[in-house]
């Protein structure tokens, strides 16, 4: 019985942490531009000094 | 190291946005950024792959046309859009999104909890789990069920009922119903089955609106068509930029070739041939002069006018057909969804089959804990899951498979219109012809005129020596280099070859002005004349004996001379509508929508907005200008006319899965009803029942996956 109340608790924070993330992942515009992520990891930075 | 441009504060920039449909790979988006970044009084640039955009933070002193220029010097064509205001639709879809995680993480762990009291948990360890879940799912309700239970509210309140009624009463009585048993340390807590309800139909709602967020608002793209703005000459005879919006009757603009007009006006100075294809649907350039009136939105081709402006913003005759689309929309927007008619017939037949349960129990002497508790389980269980989730599924699967087959369905509730369609009726140029001219025959030249043609052809823009550039370089012409190669507005293009004068451009001789077309002049020889006339689109005429096979009826709508028309009305064996402006084709489409004909108007251009708007159902070939492409329902990319039958036949079909679901749906119930009746019905069943049901009507609405292979 003491365990669930450890791990309840610890289940809860680790399930709202996900939720927290996705809230802040999605008003930070990261899913505004899926294609141009994918074709961002292509382009060459050497110029960019 | 590079100089980096000093920052200034922020409220010196100014942010513009250009639509920059040329971009295809990364290569594309580093070139774009990188050349703008390092242009004087660029602060940022930053593309935007899915949208195809690029919006550019830049000092005040930098206006758009020269960000234009800058990007057409780098190979772009770039059209400025307006900065995105907030949108209603893209803010709902995210607000739903939202919803949906909240209920997905919560329906999870209560469903975690559910399993040990299941599996047995009694006394104390019992009451902690409802206690835990009660506090997991009050708040995630409140926030998840906000969009059910606003638009519940919103329809009571107008005496009318939808599908979110039923659910709202459904998810509130039984969470309110749980915190009482929580409380009493009863046994029965139908928390997960609340939740969980809310994420499935939540999810049904995400796909939904995913969908309709494709679907962008026609009008905003209309006024796309008007130039930003214009060069106008002041009375000293100094020109300068002037935003459309400031623009004023009596002002005298600069339109240059290849320019869009910013506002209706008169011809002051200067001869040209205009493109009125937006508002006529016409192909062939008309030539204008002084005094000629032109309207806002036209292309000036070939010589620099100059135009007193007669009618400014909300004056142009472009606003107008906005309005007009606008107005045309709304009836539009009065069709009601299959799930809400289907809810107005359900939702009285459960809310009655709940009271009855609760007074029979009461009759029986069951006590008003237990008849209520049983109402709940009864109310749970019918809970319309087929209809919230069935009906999106069915027709996002159905989208997916046409979008392999070249269709883009921008709304869940065009499938539902376009099943219904009883008559279709088609726009001439670009739809049922290919948009652009294509030359009659090549035989009248030579290997080596050809050769001279095609490398005269190439060196204008004009929609007559691209149609006949692509027709040579598809019978494997080879360019011949030419020298002096110079091109004269409103003439043609002039080279030499070898100290020849060659000549390709407008048809001088009298005899035959009035053929469409061309004329090729190589030294003093006689020209040859190449006549262009209207493709049309591949498999038109099976397209048609389909659809009477379909048992619709199909007519043609065009803004083009009844010389133009009739011979493909002809050959289609259609009746035909010509001369028709963008009002009398809108006015049509009402005439025969109050005959009870439910239309499908398919179009392309400018001129056909209003009626795609007000027809039934609606679609554009990928050539549509974008304001067909935005007002229809439906984009068909080939250049074939048989996807439109395809997207007919798949309409019903996905119609004909969804009855079934539905048909599932209460089938389900009708063996879950009586269980929920006699009070056998746990949480444990709801649970199980729930999942079980939406799986079976998911699963069916996957066979649709199959159209089209």
């Amino acid at each position: 019985m003491t365990g669930l109340l450890f791990l309840i608790p610890i289940a809860l924070l680790l399930g709202l942490i996900g939720l927290a993330a996705f809230f802040w992942s999605m008003h930070n515009g990261q899913y505004d531009d899926l294609d141009g992520a994918a074709m961002r990891i292509l382009i060459d930075d050497e110029d960019e000094q | 190291m590079k100089q980096m441009p000093v920052p200034h504060a922020a409220e010196n920039y100014q942010e513009t946005r250009f639509s920059v449909p040329g971009m295809r790979c990364a290569g594309c988006i580093s070139k774009i950024e990188n050349d703008l970044n390092h242009r004087p009084g660029v602060a940022a640039a930053r593309v935007n792959f899915s949208t195809r955009q690029v919006a550019i933070s830049h000092s005040g002193d930098i206006d758009p046309p020269q960000l234009h220029a800058w990007l057409a010097e780098i190979g772009f064509e770039a059209e400025q859009v307006e900065n995105p205001v907030a949108s209603p639709d893209a803010a709902e879809t995210r607000a739903l999104v939202k919803a949906l995680a909240v209920a997905g993480f919560a329906a999870m762990n209560i469903m975690l909890l559910s399993v040990a009291v299941w599996s047995g948990a009694e006394f104390a360890t019992r009451q902690m789990f409802h206690w835990i879940s009660a506090l997991i799912a009050i708040p995630a309700i409140a926030y998840s069920g906000r969009p059910f239970f606003r638009s519940a509210l919103a329809a009571l309140r107008h005496g009318r009922t939808n599908m979110d009624v039923p659910i709202s009463i459904g998810v509130l009585l039984a969470t309110g119903m749980s915190l009482y048993e929580t409380m009493v340390d009863g046994p029965h807590a139908y928390f997960d089955g609340a939740v969980m309800l809310l994420a499935f139909l939540l999810a049904g709602r995400v796909l939904d609106a995913m969908m309709r967020d494709r679907a962008r608002g026609g009008v905003a793209a209309l006024l796309k068509h008007a130039a930003r703005g214009a060069m106008v000459l002041d009375e000293r005879g100094v020109s300068r930029w002037v935003a459309s919006a400031d623009l004023q009757a009596g002002m005298v603009m600069l339109v240059a070739a290849g320019d869009r007009l910013a506002a209706d006006g008169v011809i002051e100075e200067g001869e040209t041939h205009a493109d009125l294809s937006h508002l006529t649907g016409e192909v062939r350039p008309e030539r204008m002069g002084p005094g000629d009136a032109i309207l806002a939105g036209s292309l000036n081709l070939d010589t620099p006018i100059r135009v007193r402006v007669t009618a400014a913003g909300a004056d142009t005759s472009l606003a107008d057909i906005a309005r007009l689309m606008d107005a045309a929309g709304q009836s539009r927007s009065r069709y009601v969804r299959i799930a809400d008619r289907a809810a107005r017939l359900y939702a009285p037949a459960v809310h009655s089959l709940a009271l009855l349960a609760f007074a029979g129990w009461m009759l029986a002497g069951a006590g008003w804990h237990q008849a209520l508790l049983i109402a709940v389980a009864v109310l749970i269980i019918t809970c319309p899951c087929a209809l919230g989730l069935a009906v999106p599924v069915a027709q996002v699967v159905t989208a997916g498979a046409l979008m392999r087959l070249g269709l883009l369905v921008k709304d869940g509730s065009a499938l539902e219109r376009l099943a219904e369609v009883d008559g279709v009726v088609f726009d001439k140029t670009g739809t049922l012809t290919m948009g652009s001219p294509v030359p009659v025959s090549l035989d009248m030249m030579n290997a080596r005129e050809k050769a001279v043609a095609l490398t005269l052809a190439r060196a204008s823009k004009h929609p007559v020596s691209q149609g006949l550039a692509i027709a040579l370089v598809a019978e494997g012409v080879e360019p011949v280099a030419l020298e002096d190669l110079r091109e004269e507005m409103g003439e043609g293009v002039y080279g030499r070859l070898g100290g020849t004068d060659v000549f390709l451009g407008r048809i001088d001789d009298l005899a035959c002005a009035e053929s469409h077309g061309c004329m090729l002049k190589i030294g003093h020889r006689r020209g040859i004349v190449i006549a262009f006339a209207e493709t049309l689109r591949p498999e038109a005429k099976e397209t048609v004996d389909e659809m009477r096979a379909m048992a619709l009826r199909t007519s043609i709508l065009s803004g083009d001379r009844a010389s133009a028309v009739a011979p493909i009305a002809r050959l289609l064996g259609m009746t035909a509508q010509c001369n028709a402006r963008p009002k009398e084709k809108l006015a049509a489409i009402r005439r025969l929508s109050q005959d009870n004909q439910k239309l499908l108007m398919i179009g392309d251009g400018l001129n056909d907005g209003p009626a795609l708007a007000a027809a039934h159902a609606s679609m554009a070939p990928g050539s549509a200008s974008d304001v067909g492409q935005q007002a229809a329902d439906i984009v068909f990319t080939s250049r074939s006319l048989m996807p439109v039958v395809q997207a007919i036949g798949a309409s019903r079909r996905t119609m004909k899965i969804v009855r079934q679901n539905f048909a599932l749906a209460i089938g389900y119930n009708v063996l879950a009803v009586p269980l929920a009746l006699a009070g056998m019905v746990t949480p444990l069943v709801a649970a199980i029942a729930m999942s079980g049901s939406s799986l079976i009507v998911v699963a069916n609405a996957l066979r649709l996956n199959r159209i089209g292979s």
